[in-house]
């Protein structure tokens, strides 16, 4: 096991990179402790497997450096690095049972025969594949290939790291379920450091005790899941994490106070003086009451989702988003919306301008 | 999940009616000449199995049905290897892929008696430019008419040209439908070039290697265009396949009852063996 | 990645060297080529093109071979579709052992068909067209086409034609519409190959042919024969029918590989 640390990392895929947009990893700084379940969270073309194949070797970075505890691996193959990866799709060795597939890492590297049973016959017992070691991987549903793919990566047990890049994406939603806090244990269990791969917040909410939220290249925010959840430091993150996500809404800025719709908004502390044109006040579903001040407001439509209603408003043109666990209101109401203050923030050029009022 | 539908059957009718009326008529009819005895001018005897039975007992059934097996083993075992070797030593992608398969892709394009006599005109001892190399520079005493080796290795040697490229196509094929993270898993297990060729490459090719090994082989039992013009089966019966051994029995002599009988015995002989390799090869499928 | 790149080399040198023997030889004149061995023509010629390109019986073997080679390929094409769309979408009773049969014609030593293959379309009128010769080699080129075809149709999801039912399209209007599109490469590889096998095919060609239909092979064979040495020309006859089979190469060179990947075995 090993800490790891990106320092300057970038990466293209063109021979002579010379606009910012010529790069999928724009320029990465990072650390991950030893031991820690990360996830690495981003829309589709974010740039998040580039940088997974580049801590596993598969991809050698245009500049920057990949450092496993102190020593520099940036330039070493994936086999001597000592790490796993599980891919999206499962990868089986066709014509080998399953036991022999979980051993093959093992045999690669000349392990004894007896350490190698030892080993396999744990890492099933944990995957529950005990049961299947002499049958033909080939034939097997597609969830209990996935287990073997991670298996593999599992059965040694001096890798440094074990990389997930997207490995549910072929599973039925069920098992889904079950596979993924079937990881959640294996990692309490192995104490390995696992970075897990997703465009999938659920998934990357449920299972990382810290999460890399990236996007067009860069990373936008790291945090644990609460602190994504509550304080995004992008708009983009504001969207991205959170289901329906944050409303954010053009705002004017004059004397350090907020006004929206010429009505002053109560944020939770001071702004950050800013020259930016385009300011924004960003407020999650869940931290908007309806009350006999604030924002005016006419209800448009009311979605009931079982445990708690999404009910949609127009503030003149714009849409805001309210989660209530009750609801009084009908369509076509007029109504007055207030903001939690200490959870309203302002954005600048997407970025949060506003000080947490609770340090 | 495909559903069962009879209605397969309608889709499938027009090819069944057309490969019928081709195949079932003639075939038809080499049974019924397998059966009689013909003097020409269309008066036929009845003949009963005796042309099954006399085969079965002749020395030259047996030469050529041996020879045709040692020439269809051989190509097979050069062409198969050899074609999977430069599948695998081709680059996957940038603009020598289609460089390589056009090039590759020629000798399938001609036509078979020009491959012939174009094998022919490379080979002449004096003026062909193998011929003449093997003779006047490496001074090795190479004639293909006076020589039944020399025949042979020129058969082999243009069979291998012909249709090397056919079994490279299909690997190829195979070898770039496999999804990159196989290699990039294999890398990460620590798999030696060895194990990446042996379990995963050779597993994901055997579909494509069934059909041609299965095509190569009924394709090669057929041979006759070819060395006909090359050898013409020549010297003595050194290189008379069965179908250059059947045009002589039929056409040349008129034994039309022998011909198709053997033709008949031949046919079954390709049937069983390919339906014994296909059975196999699929029958871990489903 | 230097090192390996020998093998292709290599291979594709061997291929070219009798090629290249057959092209030499059609530059040069017949005193040369009997006079002795020369790697390169001493003094080229054009004579030997000139002959083809004059003589009726010539050319016309060329029109007649690109008429019934393409005119198999459109047979081919026509019956192998609707076939391999129920192999690839249908289970019904016998479908493997068909499947199996229709490989079989290719067993059959055409050797001896070749006869009774003369018999049948002269009984029924069609001896010496080019509609016979594009039939009979439909046999063979059926089954590739049926299997190559159907490898394309399985890697198109069943979605697309519920879909396409939903949006109102009849079986046919759909087929033709929205399937053929959606597996054109497929198409132009099975042409390909169609056109390949019915195209190098001589011995059918020729017995069901005599003047009319008369394929550009046979009318090579013949000259060889009548006309004693003549090897110029033979060589000339022999790159001519090497052309048209590189140009069509050429146009469909991306898709020959990635067309065997997807067949069904």
């Amino acid at each position: 096991m090993a800490k790891i640390s990106l320092k300057k990392l970038k990466h293209s895929y063109y021979p002579a990179p010379k606009k910012p947009e010529d790069y999928a990893l724009k320029e990465i700084d990072l650390s991950w402790l030893d031991g820690g379940a990360y996830a690495l969270l981003g829309p589709s073309g974010c740039g998040k497997s580039t940088l997974l194949n580049i801590i596993s070797g598969l991809l050698v970075p245009s500049e920057g450096h990949v450092l496993f505890d102190d020593k520099d691996v940036t330039m070493l193959t994936p086999a001597e690095r000592n790490i796993a990866q599980v891919f999206q799709f499962p990868v089986i060795y066709d014509t080998m049972t399953v036991y022999n597939n979980l051993a093959f890492p093992l045999r690669n590297r000349g392990i004894e025969e007896a350490r190698v049973d030892t080993r396999v016959r744990e890492i099933a017992k944990m995957l529950e594949l005990d049961e299947m070691l002499d049958r033909r991987a080939s034939r097997l549903t597609p969830d209990n290939k996935q287990k073997i793919s991670m298996g593999r990566g599992l059965v040694r047990d001096d890798v440094n790291v074990i990389m997930f890049d997207e490995p549910l994406t072929v599973i039925d939603p069920l098992l889904k379920w079950k596979l993924r806090s079937k990881l959640k244990e294996l990692h309490q269990k192995t104490k390995a450091t696992m970075i897990y791969v997703t465009h999938d917040q659920t998934e990357a909410l449920t299972f990382a005790d810290q999460v890399v939220v990236m996007q067009e290249g860069e990373i936008v925010q790291i945090g644990t899941p609460i602190e994504l959840f509550e304080r995004p430091a992008h708009t983009f993150v504001g969207h991205f994490i959170g289901s329906p996500g944050m409303n954010v809404l053009p705002c004017e800025i004059k004397d350090g106070k907020a006004y929206f719709q010429g009505d002053q908004v109560e944020i939770e502390g001071e702004i950050n003086p800013t020259n930016s044109t385009k300011t924004e006040l960003g407020v999650r579903p869940e931290f908007i009451t309806f009350g006999k001040k604030g924002v005016p407001a006419v209800v448009k439509k009311i979605v009931d989702l079982g445990k708690h209603y999404v009910i949609e408003c127009m503030c003149a043109d714009f849409r805001v988003n309210v989660v209530s666990v009750s609801n009084q209101q009908n369509a076509g109401d007029a109504v007055h919306l207030s903001f939690k203050p200490q959870q309203t923030r302002v954005y600048a050029d997407g970025w949060i301008a506003s000080k947490d009022g609770s340090k | 999940m495909k559903t069962i539908n009879q209605k397969g059957w309608f889709f499938v009718a027009p090819v069944v009616i057309l490969v019928a009326f081709n195949a079932l008529i003639p075939l038809m009819t080499v049974v019924n000449y397998s059966v009689q005895e013909t003097f020409g001018n269309n008066l036929f005897l009845w003949q009963g199995l005796d042309w099954f039975q006399n085969l079965l007992r002749s020395d030259r059934f047996y030469g050529a049905l041996g020879r045709q097996a040692l020439f269809t083993s051989t190509i097979l075992l050069i062409e198969i290897p050899l074609g999977v070797a430069i599948a695998l030593a081709m680059p996957r992608k940038g603009i020598w892929v289609p460089v390589c398969l056009v090039l590759m892709s020629l000798p399938l394009l001609i036509p078979w008696n020009v491959v012939g006599a174009m094998w022919n005109i490379f080979t002449l001892p004096d003026i062909g430019l193998a011929g003449y190399f093997l003779n006047s520079v490496l001074g090795i005493n190479y004639d293909m008419t006076q020589d039944p080796f020399a025949a042979w290795t020129t058969i082999i040697i243009m069979d291998v040209w012909h249709w090397t490229s056919l079994v490279v196509l299909l690997s190829y094929a195979g070898i770039i439908s496999i999804p990159d993270p196989y290699y990039q898993a294999a890398k990460i297990d620590g798999a030696s070039g060895w194990a990446v060729f042996w379990f995963i490459q050779l597993p994901k090719m055997k579909r494509v290697l069934t059909i041609a090994v299965l095509l190569r082989f009924m394709d090669s039992f057929n041979i006759y265009t070819e060395p006909f013009v090359l050898t013409g089966g020549g010297p003595g019966n050194a290189t008379t396949l069965l179908s250059i051994d059947l045009v002589k029995t039929a056409l040349g002599q008129f034994d039309l009852g022998p011909a198709a009988a053997m033709s008949l015995i031949y046919f079954a002989v390709t049937l069983l063996v390919s339906w014994i390799f296909y059975s196999y090869m699929t029958k871990d499928e489903e | 990645m230097k090192i390996r790149a020998i093998v292709p080399i290599a291979y594709i040198l061997f291929l070219m060297l009798p090629i290249y023997w057959l092209v030499s030889m059609s530059f040069k004149t017949t005193n040369e080529i009997l006079g002795g061995f020369s790697l390169f023509p001493q003094s080229w010629t054009f004579e030997n093109y000139m002959t083809i390109f004059t003589d009726p019986t010539w050319y016309s073997g060329y029109f007649n071979s690109i008429i019934y080679v393409s005119l198999n390929t459109v047979i081919s094409l026509t019956v192998a579709l609707p076939a391999a769309y129920a192999f690839s979408r249908y289970r019904f009773m016998g479908d493997k052992h068909l499947f199996f049969w229709l490989l079989t014609n290719r067993m059959a030593p055409a050797a001896v068909f070749a006869l009774p293959f003369f018999q049948l379309y002269s009984a029924v009128g069609l001896f010496d067209t080019h509609l016979a010769v594009a039939l009979a080699h439909a046999l063979f080129n059926i089954p590739l086409a049926v299997w190559i075809l159907e490898g394309f149709m399985s890697s198109v999801p069943k979605e697309l034609d519920e879909t396409a039912y939903v949006d109102g399209h009849s079986f046919p209007s759909f087929f033709i519409k929205v399937f053929i599109p959606a597996i054109k490469s497929g198409i132009g590889v099975t042409a390909f190959f169609c056109f390949m096998f019915s195209w190098v095919e001589l011995l059918l060609a020729k017995t069901l042919t005599s003047v009319a239909a008369k394929p550009i092979a046979a009318v090579m064979t013949k000259t060889s024969s009548s006309a004693g040495f003549e090897l110029g020309l033979l060589a000339a006859a022999g790159v001519l029918t090497i052309i048209p089979g590189a140009i069509v190469i050429y146009f469909v060179r991306n898709y020959i590989a990635k067309g065997f990947a997807l067949g069904r075995v």
